[in-house]
Parts: structure tokens; C-alpha cells; sequence
């Protein structure tokens, strides 16, 4: 099975007059397959550096990052990335964006699609499949962008703000569709995002990261995401539990932002 | 100066009747049309259709009209032509004064004719006939015929009443007359306010050149093999530059050493305009083909290899991180992500490529060529062709419009995603 180990994960950044900024210290996780992880944090707290150092886009300089027991040296096909915006090729149609992965794989067309098409009807583009992506709206390319990561069949899936940049009405209907797709695929997902609502609903498992340096400051275990698979995402939100826990999670990072405002000052005087 | 006022005045005429009378005839029903914002919005300014017409046709009859032109029912104040007479007054060593009349006749230019007869009349002085064409002058030796000359100390003293000294010049009926210093009188028709031809041609004398050049042609090859051959030249030198230049600017913009290999010596080639790399180019190649040539590699290759570099720049990191997760390979990273992304830059040095080629080549032409454009007008200009000249510069302007239409077509065709993502 498919299992994700994290390992005493450092980075260090040095700046070139000298100092450095620790973006991550001993980050240390075991992510089970067929998980659902979201992770949150003020901003500033290396949530996109580890999961830039998942993705292996970055490499750490501490520890080790193992998937299926071999380490992660480079990005590669068994772990997928879906990205805030703007990572579509808008010079390739609907169709052949979700395609790209067979393709470049080498694989036959008869053989791969199939799975593309069925892709497309999951993310409702199948009327869309011969646009060019420039043509459709936020959220459709957000939906492209999707079904191109399944289309590749990965491991893992690395979600970086995923649905940051739609609009609240659209950001619901996609909290929607990637819980289905969880169930529906059995992947192994890895969510980063702002927006506490959006972590509670999109984590089985919820990890609330602090700054400075970048650690792991809290880990929930939640039942929201599975129960809200398949249902209307607002009864579960209205759940007196989900209420509490935001207010719980929001305070806490308020007070790492408060802590932060803090030390700015203290620096500053 | 005269002309430009003119100019302005049309402008401005043409402003206010375009905009208080068409205006209220043709109501525009789109959206632009319910903006109050306009001034400051650059979106809501479009081109005035009316216009771009004016200002064509505004030109065009201002040529023609100061050409004298056939095609232009209105014309400035022509050269005067026809007879006309003025009267000088010859001093005598003695004291003694005497009348005499010139009868001048002005021909059409370009046309020659025979002065009027005219009687000597009486007194010592003579009357005198002359004929010239107009825009011309006459040097009048007017004690040739009289009984006193110059050589016996006689003097011409006043041109129609008027008190004239060596060097002075007096206004006359149609025309001046100048007194040289030796003392004889040269007669200036009024030139009115049109060009003459030998400074700018009138439209019927340069489409009627342009007939004449492309069949018979002009220093050995017709109009369109001089054409032909500055194109030919445009396209060969600029995809030899392209050839080169991308692939090099690809190299610059995804390997360090090739940029720092590279980097100095692109930097410093840009800024070198081509026209300065002539006489070089002359030196190594001479003139024939290879020259010109290798002069619009140079000029075109620079612009392409920092368009490509740009290209390259230009892509999103994520486009780039989001094909290696996909499984690309790096070369599949190149050809289906980068070189794509890359097109609408490299389109856009291409037109600029294209432009400073188009421009290069004339100028290359001018120096020395055998056959071209630039060679064509250049010689036409040392035996005072204007009307060649200007159809010379007429046909580089619309070919180069031209080339500039058909890229940018291209570019709407070849990457239509250029500016929406």
C-alpha cells in the first residue's frame, strides 16, 4: 500500500545577508493511504514549502520524505499536483490538458481514453472536452485541472490552495466534487488551505501548522469529511460540533498571528 | 508653413463637422457608446473611422493641390505663365536718361519657345524680349541692343520708376527683377505656391511612373524584380536570424553557462544598430547577395535569440512543476510546455525582427546594391527622378505595412490564447 512518511523534514533558507529563516523543523508525519489530510496555518508557516518538498520540487535540508518505501528525489507521475491557478496549458484543448500524463507517458490513445472521457463526465466538462481552457471560467479550469491529476493515476494527490481563487458559490460546489473524488478514487490527498471552514470539511485528518519555525503545532482527526461525502455540504456544516471546532482552530491561529504581530514590534523596538 | 496651417485648419474643420453633423445623423447603439467615462478610459477610445478616411484624402489634395494635379478639381496659386513687361532706365555717361521696355513671355514649365518681336523703339535704350519657362530665371543683358553699354559706363538707375543699385531687387508685374552686381538684370516670373515637379512630383506623374517602371523597367530590372529582390533578401536574412536566434535564446534562457557564455555578447550587439554594421559587412562580403544577407542575420538574429529568452522566462513555474508531476521528461517539458509558452514572445520579436530587416535592407540598399528598392530610389535621386524617389518610398511603406498585417494574422491564427491567460 501506498504509505507516505515524513521524517524529521528541515529547511532552512539562508538569506544572503547572513541570516536565515527556518521555513520548517522537524516536521514528522506517517500518511496512510487513502488518507485525507488538510493543512492550515497563518501565513508564513511553510505549508507550501513542505508540500512543495512532497511534491519534490524542493529538496530538504534535513530528513527524508518516503513513498512506498523509496525517498522522494524529484517530482515524478506517482505524486500529482493540482495548483492554485494558472497551471493549465492554454495551448492545448480541454481535452488533451487531461490527457497530458498518457501522453506523455507514451501511452496508446485507445488505451487511455477511455478513463480521459470518463474523467471529463465526472467533472461535468464532457460538453466542454474540444474547448480551449482560456474559454472557460475559474472554476471549470479548476475542474480541468482535476481530472489532469486523476488522468495520471497518482498516489498521491498535492492540493495547493486548490480552490483559493474561485468564488464562494463555486468554492462549495469543488469542496463538493473533491470529497466525491476521494471516495470515488481511494487516493491519498493533501490539502493545503487558507480557509478553516474549507480544512474541516476536506479533513479526515487536520493539521494546524505554526510559524517561525514552520512546525506541525496540532493534529485533529474529523469526522466532517466523511460525512459529508455525497451530501449537502451546509447540513454538515451547521453540525453544533463543526461550529465548535472552527471557533477553536480560528482563535488558535489568531493567536499565532497575534504572537507574530507581537515579535514584529518587539524586533522593531 | 502656409501648408500646415491649411493642414490644421482641415483638421480642425473636418473635427467639428465629423462630430456635430455625422454624429447626429448615425446614433451608435454598442456598449462603448453608453460610457460617460471616456477620457482617461483608453478602451473607450477607438480609431474615428471618418477620420482615418479625412486624413488620407486630406493628404492626398493637399499633393495634388500643390501639384498642380489633374486629379484635384482645386489647386494652389499655380507659376505665372503668359507675357508680361516691365521698364528700365538706362543712364548714359553723360547724364542722359532713356526707357526701355522688356517683354518677357513665360512658357509652361519644361516648355521652350521664342521670345515676342518686338519693335526697338526710340532713344538710345532698346526695348529688349525675352522668354524662359516657369520656375526658371533669365539673365537679362539689356545694353546689348542699346547705344550705350555697360562698357561705356552706362547704368540701368530705376526699374519701373523705381530707383534700383547694383544688388537691389524690385517687385515688378508678375515676377522681380534683381540687379547683379555687374549690373545687368535677372528676371524671376512669380513662382506662385505649387512645388515645382523636380521637388515633388504630382500623383498622376508617379502612378504614371510606376506604370512605366514596372514594364520597362528601371537600371536594368523592372519595379518588381527590384522589389522581389529586397524581399527576398528580408525573408532569407530573417530566417537565417530566426534559425539561429531561437534556438540560442532557448539555450540562454535554460542553461546557465549559455547565458553567461552568451550574455555579453548579445547585450552588447543589441544596442548596435545594424546601419553601423554596413561598411563592416562591405568589407568582409562586398555587395552582392551574401552581404546583404548576412547584415539581416545580424539584425534579426538578436531580437530573436531575447524574444526566445524571454519566452522562456515568461513561463509560469507552476505550468513547468505541474508538467515534471505529470511525468514529463525534460525534453517533453520543452517541446509541449515551454516552446509554446514561449510563441506569443517570440512572435512579437518576429514583427519587431521583421520591421528593423525590412527597414536594414532599404538602408543597405542605399550604400550599394546592384538591384533593390533602396538601390533604386538612391539612384534615381542622383539624376533628380523625384517621381521615382517618391513611388520608391510610397511601395517600401505599404510593403512594410504589409509584412506587419501578415504577422500579426499569423499571430492571431498561431496562438490565439496570446493575451487571455
Amino acid at each position: 500500500m501506498s504509505k507516505l512518511s515524513i521524517n524529521n523534514l528541515s529547511m532552512r533558507f539562508d538569506l544572503p545577508n547572513g541570516s536565515f529563516v527556518q521555513a520548517l523543523k522537524d516536521v514528522s508525519l506517517e500518511i496512510e493511504s487513502g488518507e485525507l489530510m488538510s493543512v492550515l496555518g497563518p501565513s508564513g508557516c511553510g505549508k507550501t514549502t513542505f508540500l512543495n518538498i512532497l511534491a519534490g520540487f524542493l529538496s530538504p535540508t534535513e530528513g527524508t520524505v518516503t513513498l512506498n518505501g523509496h525517498a522522494v528525489t524529484g517530482p515524478s507521475a506517482e505524486r500529482g499536483m493540482v495548483f492554485q491557478q494558472g497551471a493549465l496549458f492554454e495551448w492545448m484543448s480541454v481535452r488533451d490538458n487531461v490527457s497530458f500524463g498518457p501522453r506523455m507517458a507514451g501511452r496508446k490513445k485507445k488505451d487511455y481514453m477511455d478513463n480521459v472521457n470518463h474523467l471529463l463526465d465526472v467533472v461535468g466538462l464532457q460538453d466542454f472536452k474540444d474547448k480551449s481552457v482560456y474559454e472557460l471560467s475559474g472554476g471549470m479550469q479548476q475542474r480541468v485541472a482535476l481530472a489532469r491529476c486523476l488522468a495520471n493515476d497518482p498516489d498521491v494527490i498535492l492540493m495547493d490552495e486548490p480552490l483559493g481563487a474561485l468564488d464562494a458559490l463555486t468554492r462549495e460546489k469543488m469542496q463538493g466534487l473533491v470529497l466525491k473524488l476521494w471516495k470515488e478514487t481511494g487516493k491519498t490527498i493533501i490539502l493545503i488551505t487558507h480557509s478553516v471552514e474549507e480544512a474541516l470539511l476536506l479533513g479526515q485528518r487536520l493539521l494546524v501548522m505554526a510559524p517561525r519555525p514552520g512546525r506541525i503545532h496540532k493534529e485533529y482527526r474529523l469526522p466532517f469529511a466523511a460525512a459529508g461525502v455525497g451530501k449537502d455540504l451546509r447540513v454538515v456544516k451547521r453540525d453544533p460540533e463543526f461550529g465548535e471546532k472552527r471557533e477553536e482552530i480560528l482563535s488558535m491561529i489568531w493567536d499565532m498571528e497575534e504572537e507574530i504581530m507581537g515579535r514584529t514590534e518587539e524586533a522593531k523596538a | 508653413m502656409i501648408v500646415l496651417a491649411i493642414y490644421i485648419a482641415i483638421f480642425c474643420a473636418a473635427f467639428i463637422v465629423v462630430r456635430f453633423v455625422i454624429s447626429k445623423i448615425r446614433v451608435r447603439r454598442d456598449f462603448t457608446s453608453l460610457k460617460t467615462v471616456t477620457f482617461g478610459d483608453e478602451s473607450a477610445v477607438r480609431p474615428d473611422r471618418w477620420a482615418s478616411f479625412l486624413s488620407v484624402l486630406t493628404l492626398f489634395c493637399l499633393w495634388g493641390a500643390f501639384t498642380g494635379s489633374d486629379w484635384v478639381p482645386f489647386h494652389a496659386p499655380g507659376p505665372f505663365v503668359g507675357d508680361t513687361q516691365f521698364t528700365y532706365t538706362m543712364e548714359a555717361p553723360d547724364g542722359a536718361r532713356d526707357d526701355a521696355t522688356v517683354h518677357a513671355r513665360v512658357f509652361p514649365a519644361g516648355e521652350k519657345g521664342d521670345p515676342q518681336d518686338v519693335a526697338p523703339g526710340d532713344g538710345f535704350a532698346k526695348d529688349d524680349s525675352i522668354a524662359l519657362a516657369a520656375w526658371r530665371s533669365d539673365l537679362l543683358l539689356m545694353d546689348k541692343n542699346d547705344e550705350f553699354t555697360r562698357k561705356d559706363g552706362a547704368k540701368v538707375v530705376a526699374i519701373d520708376g523705381q530707383p534700383v543699385s547694383p544688388g537691389s531687387r524690385i517687385e515688378v508685374a508678375n515676377g522681380t527683377v534683381a540687379v547683379t552686381s555687374k549690373g545687368s538684370l535677372n528676371f524671376v516670373p512669380d513662382p506662385g505656391m505649387q512645388m515645382e515637379p523636380i521637388w515633388l512630383p504630382s500623383p498622376e506623374a508617379v502612378v504614371a511612373r510606376v506604370k512605366e517602371i514596372s514594364v520597362r523597367g528601371y537600371q536594368n530590372f523592372t519595379l518588381w524584380e527590384h522589389l522581389y529582390w529586397s524581399l527576398f533578401r528580408v525573408i532569407v536574412g530573417f530566417l537565417c536570424g530566426a534559425i539561429v536566434g531561437i534556438p540560442l535564446g532557448y539555450a540562454m534562457g535554460l542553461s546557465g553557462w549559455f547565458r553567461g557564455w552568451f550574455d555579453p555578447i548579445v547585450e552588447f550587439m543589441r544596442p548596435v544598430p545594424p546601419l553601423a554594421l554596413i561598411p563592416l559587412v562591405i568589407i568582409w562580403a562586398g555587395i552582392g547577395e551574401s552581404g546583404k544577407i548576412i547584415l539581416l542575420f545580424l539584425a534579426a538574429l538578436w531580437i530573436m535569440a531575447i524574444s526566445a529568452r524571454a519566452g522562456v522566462s515568461g513561463v509560469a513555474i507552476s505550468k513547468v512543476h505541474a508538467a515534471y508531476s505529470l511525468g514529463a521528461s525534460r525534453w517533453q517539458v520543452l517541446r509541449y510546455v515551454i516552446v509554446p509558452n514561449s510563441l506569443p514572445e517570440i512572435f512579437t520579436g518576429a514583427r519587431v525582427a521583421m520591421g528593423v530587416c525590412w527597414g536594414t535592407v532599404v538602408a543597405a540598399e542605399l550604400v550599394a546594391a546592384e538591384k533593390g528598392a533602396g538601390m533604386m530610389i538612391m539612384v534615381a535621386s542622383r539624376f533628380q527622378l523625384t517621381d521615382v524617389v517618391l513611388m520608391g518610398i510610397i511601395l517600401i511603406g505599404v510593403i512594410g505595412f504589409s509584412i506587419d498585417i501578415l504577422m500579426r494574422k499569423a499571430e492571431d491564427w498561431l496562438v490565439p490564447w496570446k493575451g487571455r491567460t
